[in-house]
Parts: C-alpha cells; sequence; structure tokens
C-alpha cells in the first residue's frame, strides 16, 4: 500500500477516535454548568450530587480526549509536513491560538472541577465549572476555525513565490463557513451529551435506583434532549445552504446530484453508481430546490458541471450524510416525544421509553462520525478545497513501513482506550452519584 | 526586513520560553511519576503522589501543546521537518504521552490492574522525559538535511551520543525536579524518603550538568565567547549548590525552585548552543534551517506575537491562581 494512502487511513482512524471525546466533553461541561448554576441558586443537594457525576465523568472522559488530541497536532508535523509548510502562515497561528486562548483555560480549571470539591468554596468552583464550559467551547472554535479555512479558505493571497500568505486573520478566522460549522458542531455534541444524560438517567429510573437524583437527572436530559435536536435542525440546515453556495461540488455529492436542473429531486435513502452517473432511491419530487431557498424551482448545480477529477467518492458521502441525517430525524422524534411524556409527568413510568434511552447513547456518536465523514471526505481531493490537493500534502519523508508501524502502534493502543473507556464508563454510572 | 528579524527573534525567544515552561511544570510531573516506584512504599504513598499532580499536569501538558502550535506559527519549516524527519522517534513519544495520561485515572479507577497501570504510568512519564532531550539535542547538534529542507537521516542517527547526553541530563533534571516537588507535597516518611532522593539526586545532576557543559564548549568551541553560556553555568551552579544548603536545613520549600534554577541553567546553555539555527544541517551549515529562512511572514508573526503577549500573561495568572487553591501537602484521599 502506498504512504499517501495509509497517511490518509491513519489521519481518519485517529481523528475519528479522538472526535468521540471532545464531543462528549463539551455537552457534559453545558450539564455541570446547568446542574451547578442550579445549585447555586437553589441551594439544594440533588444538584451537587448530579454535577459530582458528571465531574466524575469529565475526568474519564477528558484524559482521554486530551491523550489522543496531541496526537492531532503531531500528526499535521509528523504526516503532513508538506501541508504544514505551505500553510503555516495560517493555519499554525489558529493552532496556536487555541492553546493560548482555549486549551490552557479549559485544563487548568479542569483540575479544580475534579479535584477541588473540597477545597474550594460553591462560588469558585461554580467559576471553575464556567471556565472549562468556556475554555472547552472556544477550543471547539478554534479547532472548527482551522478546519473551515481548509473547506473555505479565506484571509490569504498567493505570493510571487507562489506561498499561501495571510494578509486578514480575522478574514481567515471568519471564513464563510466558520459560523456555522461552528454552531452545527457544538449543537452536534449538546445533543451527543443530552441523550446520554437521559440514557443514563433513564437507566437509573427505570430500576428505581438513586430517587429524586435520578428523576433531576432525567428532567436535565429530557429538556436538552427535545431542544437540542430541533436547534440543530436550523444550524443544519444554514450550514448545508453554506456547502451548496461555497462547496457545490461536495454538496452535489452529498445528494448523489448529477446533473444542473431547476426543481431538483432529494433523495430520502438511495444508491450513488459513480461509475454511470445515475443515482438510484426514494426521492421527493423539486425537494432539494425547495429546501435550498425554498423555491421549488431553485436551480441546484450537478457534478457534471466540474471535472470528474474533482469529485469525491460519491457514494460514501452519499451514504454518511444520509446516516447523519436520518438519525439527527429520529433525534427529533424522540426528543419531543420525551419532553410530551416529562410534561404529562408520565416519563417517570413510561417503561418503555426509558428502557429505549441507554441504547440511544452511541447514536449521536454515528451521526457526528458519519457528519465529519461528509465534510472530510467530501472536501477530497482537495485537503484546502480548490487550492491545495491532499495527495501533495503528506510528508516526504515518511515511508509506508513506518506508516504501517504506527498505523499497528494507534490500533492496538486505541483499542486498548476505547476497551477501558467503555468498561470504567459502566463502572462509573453503575456505581451512581453519591447517595442523598 | 530588519523588522522581520525583530519578530523572528521575538518569537524564538517565545517558543524557547513556552518550551521551559513546558520542562519546568510538566517536568515535575513526569519526575515524580518516574520515581514512584521508588517513593511510593505502600499504595497511599503512591496516591498521595500521584494526588499532588493530579489536579495539575493537565494544564502543564498545554504548555507543550502551545510550545508545538507556535512552532507551526511561527517556524512552520522546523515544524515540518522535525516532526516528519523524526517520525518513529515521534510516535514513541505520542505512545508515552497517551500512557502517562491515561494511566493516572485507569489506575484510580480500575484496581484491578493497579500494577499495570502504574508500570505504563512510570514507563510512559520516563519515557517521555528522556526522548524530549534526545529530540533538543539532535536538532542542536545537527542531522542531515537535504537541499529542500527535509531530514536525510534514519531513527539511528538520532541515537548519536551528543545527543544521549541531552537526553541523560534532561532526565536527571526532570527526576530532580519531581524529587523536588514531592519534599515540597508531602509529609512524614514519604517526604523523608524524597528529601534522600533529592540528595541522590543533586548528586547525579552535579555529574550530568558537568558532563553537559563539558561537552557542550568542546562541541561548539564558539561558546567560549557568548555570555548566555556562562550565566547558564552560573544558573545551574547556584540551584544545585542551593540544594545542598536546603538538604542540609530539611527546608521543604527551597529545593523545588532551586531544582527549577537549575534546569533553567540546563535550557539557557542549550539555547546559547542552538541560536540563531533551528535546525542545524550536520552535512552543510549552508542547509541550516535558522530562525531567518524557516519562519512564517511578519503579518503572521506580528498577530501571533499580539495573542501570546496578552494571552500568556492571562493564563499564567489564572495557573498561579489555581495552583494556589491546590496549595499545602497532598492527602492521598484527594485523590477520587
Amino acid at each position: 500500500m502506498d504512504a499517501l494512502l495509509l497517511a490518509r487511513i491513519q489521519f481518519a482512524f485517529t481523528i475519528g477516535f479522538h472526535f468521540l471525546f471532545p464531543a462528549m466533553t463539551l455537552g457534559t461541561a453545558l450539564v455541570i454548568l446547568i446542574s451547578e448554576t442550579l445549585h447555586l441558586i437553589k441551594k439544594e443537594d440533588v444538584y451537587r450530587r448530579i454535577t459530582d457525576f458528571f465531574a466524575r465523568l469529565l475526568g474519564l472522559i477528558f484524559v482521554i480526549g486530551a491523550a489522543t488530541g496531541i496526537v492531532m497536532e503531531f500528526s499535521f508535523g509528523t504526516n503532513w509536513s508538506e501541508y504544514s509548510r505551505a500553510v503555516g502562515d495560517i493555519f499554525g497561528p489558529i493552532l496556536a491560538a487555541e492553546g493560548v486562548i482555549a486549551f490552557f483555560l479549559e485544563s487548568v480549571f479542569v483540575g479544580v472541577l475534579i479535584f477541588g470539591r473540597k477545597r474550594v468554596s460553591a462560588k469558585v468552583y461554580w467559576v471553575a465549572a464556567l471556565m472549562v464550559f468556556l475554555g472547552g467551547h472556544l477550543s471547539a472554535f478554534w479547532i472548527i476555525v482551522a478546519n473551515s479555512w481548509m473547506q473555505t479558505p479565506a484571509g490569504y493571497e498567493i505570493s510571487a513565490a507562489g506561498k499561501i500568505v495571510l494578509n486578514s486573520f480575522s478574514d481567515a478566522v471568519f471564513n464563510p463557513s466558520t459560523i456555522v460549522r461552528f454552531l452545527h458542531t457544538v449543537l452536534a455534541s449538546w445533543v451527543t451529551c443530552a441523550v446520554m444524560v437521559s440514557g443514563i438517567a433513564g437507566y437509573y429510573v427505570r430500576k428505581g435506583l438513586h430517587d429524586q437524583t435520578a428523576r433531576t437527572m432525567l428532567k436535565i436530559g429530557v429538556v436538552l434532549f427535545a431542544i437540542t435536536p430541533l436547534v440543530q435542525l436550523g444550524a443544519a440546515h444554514a450550514h448545508a445552504i453554506q456547502v451548496i453556495n461555497t462547496q457545490p461540488v461536495k454538496a452535489a455529492a452529498m445528494e448523489g446530484h448529477f446533473h444542473t436542473t431547476r426543481g431538483a429531486d432529494i433523495y430520502v435513502l438511495g444508491y450513488v453508481d459513480a461509475a454511470n452517473e445515475k443515482t438510484y432511491g426514494i426521492s421527493i419530487p423539486k425537494g432539494l430546490s425547495f429546501l435550498y431557498n425554498f423555491d421549488f424551482n431553485s436551480e441546484i448545480k450537478g457534478l457534471n458541471d466540474y471535472p470528474k477529477d474533482n469529485w469525491p467518492p460519491l457514494n460514501l458521502v452519499f451514504q454518511s450524510y444520509h446516516i447523519m441525517v436520518g438519525l439527527g430525524m429520529i433525534f427529533i422524534a424522540l426528543g419531543l416525544l420525551g419532553a410530551l411524556l416529562l410534561w404529562t409527568g408520565k416519563i417517570y413510568t413510561a417503561k418503555w421509553y426509558l428502557f429505549l434511552l441507554p441504547f440511544l447513547i452511541p447514536l449521536p456518536h454515528v451521526a457526528h462520525e458519519t457528519g465529519w465523514i461528509t465534510a472530510e471526505v467530501g472536501r477530497q481531493p482537495w485537503i484546502i478545497y480548490g487550492l491545495m490537493k491532499t495527495a501533495a500534502a503528506s510528508s516526504v519523508v515518511v515511508s509506508a513501513g513506518e506508516l504501517i508501524f504506527s498505523l499497528a502502534m494507534f490500533t492496538l493502543v486505541y483499542l486498548l482506550l476505547f476497551v477501558m473507556f467503555i468498561l470504567l464508563f459502566v463502572k462509573i454510572i453503575k456505581q451512581g452519584p453519591a447517595a442523598s | 526586513m530588519e523588522n522581520i528579524q525583530h519578530f523572528q527573534i521575538l518569537w524564538c525567544g517565545l517558543i524557547y520560553i513556552l518550551f521551559l515552561g513546558y520542562a519546568l511544570l510538566d517536568g515535575f510531573d513526569l519526575g515524580v511519576a518516574t520515581l514512584l516506584p521508588f517513593l511510593g512504599g505502600n499504595k497511599k504513598d503512591k496516591d498521595t503522589l500521584i494526588a499532588s499532580i493530579g489536579p495539575v499536569w493537565d494544564g502543564n501538558e498545554v504548555w507543550l501543546i502551545t510550545a508545538g502550535g507556535a512552532l507551526f506559527a511561527a517556524f512552520p519549516h522546523v515544524y515540518a521537518t522535525a516532526f516528519s524527519g523524526f517520525y518513529l522517534a515521534m510516535m514513541l513519544v505520542l505512545l508515552a504521552l497517551i500512557f502517562r495520561a491515561v494511566s493516572m485515572e485507569f489506575r484510580a479507577n480500575d484496581p484491578a490492574r493497579t500494577g499495570f497501570w502504574e508500570k505504563t504510568f512510570v514507563g510512559g512519564s520516563a519515557l517521555a522525559a528522556l526522548l524530549f532531550g534526545v529530540a533538543l539535542g539532535n536538532v542542536i547538534y545537527g542531522v542531515p538535511l537535504d537541499d529542500r529542507m527535509e531530514f536525510a537521516g534514519s531513527f539511528f542517527t538520532l541515537l548519536r551520543p551528543v545527543p544521549l547526553v541531552f537526553g541523560v541530563t534532561g532526565l536527571a533534571a526532570v527526576i530532580l525536579q519531581g524529587a523536588s516537588w514531592a519534599v515540597m507535597k508531602t509529609e512524614g516518611d514519604l517526604q523523608a524518603r524524597s528529601f534522600k532522593a533529592v540528595r541522590i539526586l543533586t548528586g547525579i545532576n552535579v555529574v550530568t550538568a558537568t558532563i553537559y557543559f563539558v561537552m557542550l564548549i568542546a562541541t561548539f568551541p564558539r561558546l567560549s565567547g557568548n555570555v548566555l553560556f556562562y550565566v547558564a553555568i552560573v544558573f545551574t551552579c547556584a540551584g544545585l549548590i542551593g540544594l545542598f544548603f536546603s538538604l542540609r536545613k530539611k527546608n521543604d520549600a527551597a529545593p523545588f525552585w532551586e531544582s527549577s534554577f537549575s534546569f533553567i541553567g540546563l535550557f539557557l546553555a542549550a539555547s546559547a548552543a542552538h541560536f540563531p539555527n533551528l535546525i542545524t544541517a550536520s552535512n552543510d551549515p549552508n542547509l541550516s534551517l535558522t530562525i531567518y529562512n524557516s519562519s512564517t511572514g511578519l503579518y503572521t508573526l506580528q498577530v501571533m506575537a499580539v495573542i501570546a503577549l496578552i494571552g500568556m500573561p492571562i493564563v499564567i495568572g489564572y495557573t498561579i491562581f489555581v495552583y494556589r487553591l491546590f496549595k499545602g501537602k497532598a492527602k492521598a484521599d484527594d485523590h477520587y
């Protein structure tokens, strides 16, 4: 196998694994901030127990996220050195800003959250919760800035020597896709955690464990579960419009749309036959055009308008995108159902719903992983959309043999981390929050 | 043109400060970890030692992440050449850093395999501490580079005697840093053992630092005219001599600062030998990556300077705040 393909597999694997953890961190930081704020206002012990429980889970999640995150920072230099040489002017400062402005804040205060309960006052503890929340989300912001710049580069010029040179830091940071992709990603993380909290609390309530603590936890979880997927629908729509406008090839691949047409159909399910340039499946007539700008006859660009060399792998992008959207719809339905049960006061006895909740915990992870596959594979063959090809970006001195070694190492180590994470995650849940 | 040189020098200095911050801070928690089998008699003592670093190691490691990001932003060619060139060594660094991080958490939550997670914790920490020195030694001593700034050696190029002296010297300094932190944060028998460790390690550091300075002046004769090199020797000597006096008086706070002082001296000497090269080419001095030929543009360096000069004082401010929250002796049950 050639070195480029191995480097791509390694990056996909290590980033895909890493993202599982920050996706949980952001939402967990939100839940901790909510329950600690309620603790400070209402002075009820039940909120303190909820905070402490999730701070313990956060300790486990955060450490694996940090350990696998440092791999990502190294990987631009180790595996994508030609990319690093080309974009040091822009991509470098964004990563450095992430460290200075965000990750320090999160990491320094996460220690207080996990170890500081007995040492600090309630107010200082709340400040720590706020700082972890802010630090985590700022960190996500800068990482999304970096990735968005690869999707929709801005704020640069090409120098006489052919180098990519920064000419406006604010344009590079607030490039056309940053804000909408930041919102979409953060909401994905909040959905992930809303489902996680609901799942854990649902299990407790159904088993009759932890009384009031479990019921309050369920309430927090289900309220978030009802709100976040709905808000996500808006952010997702805005993101899709941005992709159609700024990355039309990716948008066409997501929809399996070959011919530029007015009144384009949208596929609910399907299969893209790239060789014969045909998409099969169940479609809603004129659906895509309608969603684009609420006009059944708006024009949608098709893949045939672009050279075939610049197409991403079509079926993979199509399927990933559709799995993500399908799961999003399921979350909206189940979240609203939960809210209805909560509102009518039936949720604590709705055994079937409580039974279902824990099984949902992995699904948001499937949704955000497929979402990232859509975003990243959909950008191919470019590493920086329209500017630099992925094939020109990998390290020239790293051999296939070295990559096989490192890929084997990461596979084994991450398998171990994954098994340990599942075991300890289940163990902490079984131990549960402190007794009242 | 002269203007950009000011910023290139500024960034070289700032990156040195970030790596120095990392060495001093993560140094003590890597050092405590390395000493765990020697200092931690029973489980409770080990818990106490880990509790002393538990709340702060995360923040300490961000110094490395930020230093790496700053290197990428200011000198991308150095970042690209070193990280891709030293590929297998970098993979070992990552392996070590992953294990030292997760092992603390796994050990606390997985009592059935405490012994295993202690071994990975100790091994990961010691290996990381050793490899950082070896890497620094290589870029200072020089590695073969081609005319496209790419590394032209192999994994074994990295294991020559001079870089290995850097590695061993750094490891000894890190462990001393850990032992003196343990003295500050513990009491009773554990503290007595930590004092003993500081005494032994001070002796070891006298030997390693002497070899290191002699090797530097022999390898880089130009250092004899460099004031910074002599300042560095004074720092390290002052730190190590101070340690002897503090040990006599059983002072539990001063050794950490004296150890840090000695470590700063080692670092200053490295920077004196290094500047203005960032990666020395051993095959042809004209191929070296210097702060002048490997940096990003003026505007990027300026933007970064604004972010760093406003951001880092704030970071240092809240870091001190959090250290103060956890000041005093560590307790075994501080650990969850």
